[in-house]
């Protein structure tokens, strides 16, 4: 896979894309089921762990804050996950990003590796590597990795 | 591919909700004296935001230079945590909000 130079500043802020077709159906695809995940988890209640991550406690001092803080902030949460999953989606075969669409994409992209690094309990120490062709979190770690290399491409040229 | 997520529990009565409030930050001044600051925002070492990722939100959120929003990060990665922001509650929670949209670890918490 070419990792050179895929995003670039283009005018007015606009970022153009060279990724290859099947990186976009890749993210197709991881975008869809992180909408079904967090869709099928949006109601209070005990949730898996790697969802728990999208919804980080505000409150670490006051039990009753807290719970208000989540019942009034989670749906709002959710609603602009899911906006920015649908931008996202709606964008996939462009070759140019308007600078919000970059943050859809941007936002979405760490969504999508808070929920896989939570899974897969990564540390900062984690690299890229490959296991026994028998893990089967070895696809998993690929992905992982690959979504890191590609929102440090994005970050780097939303910085530009 | 098959789906690589874990399957979800679903649990929990479903509690009702409170009508949501949109929240925005018209009507909180942008600097505040001492005795109105009581809140401070912190942010969290967490090994999955991309360091660079951090200083990017940092700089987006709050307006912070490049050389702020990088010792921030570096403070969070190295000391564990960093106050980002401060302010009146209601500035605090907004804050901890927008960086929750960003996905990075914020908490608040009365300075003391």
């Amino acid at each position: 896979m070419n990792f050179g130079r895929r995003f670039r500043s283009n005018r007015n802020g606009f970022v153009e894309i060279k990724i290859a077709d099947e990186e976009r159906r890749l993210i197709a695809e991881l975008i869809e089921q992180l909408r079904e995940l967090v869709l099928s988890t949006s109601t209070e209640g005990s949730v898996d762990p790697s969802i728990r991550r999208l919804y980080p406690t505000a409150y670490v001092e006051d039990v009753e804050q807290e719970l208000k803080y989540q019942r009034l902030m989670r749906d709002q949460l959710l609603e602009r996950r899911l906006a920015h999953l649908d931008v996202v989606e709606s964008t996939l075969q462009d070759e140019e990003l308007s600078p919000e669409t970059l943050i859809a994409w941007i936002t979405s992209i760490n969504d999508l590796r808070l929920v896989l690094g939570t899974h897969l309990d990564v540390s900062e120490e984690e690299e890229p590597t490959f296991v026994s062709e028998n893990d089967p979190e070895q696809q998993q770690r690929a992905i992982y990795h690959y979504l890191s290399h590609l929102l440090g491409e994005l970050v780097d040229v939303a910085n530009n | 591919m098959s789906h690589f997520f874990l399957s979800v529990t679903l649990s929990g009565s479903g509690a009702e909700v409170e009508s949501s409030p949109v929240l925005t930050g018209e009507e909180i001044p942008d600097s505040v004296t001492d005795e109105d600051v009581p809140w401070v925002v912190l942010v969290w070492n967490d090994p999955i935001n991309l360091m660079s990722y951090v200083v990017f939100v940092l700089q987006k959120l709050f307006g912070y230079s490049t050389e702020k929003a990088t010792q921030l990060m570096l403070d969070v990665h190295e000391k564990g945590r960093a106050v980002v922001s401060n302010g009146t509650r209601e500035k605090a929670e907004l804050d901890v909000f927008r960086l929750h949209e960003y996905g990075l670890w914020a908490t608040m918490q009365k300075d003391s």
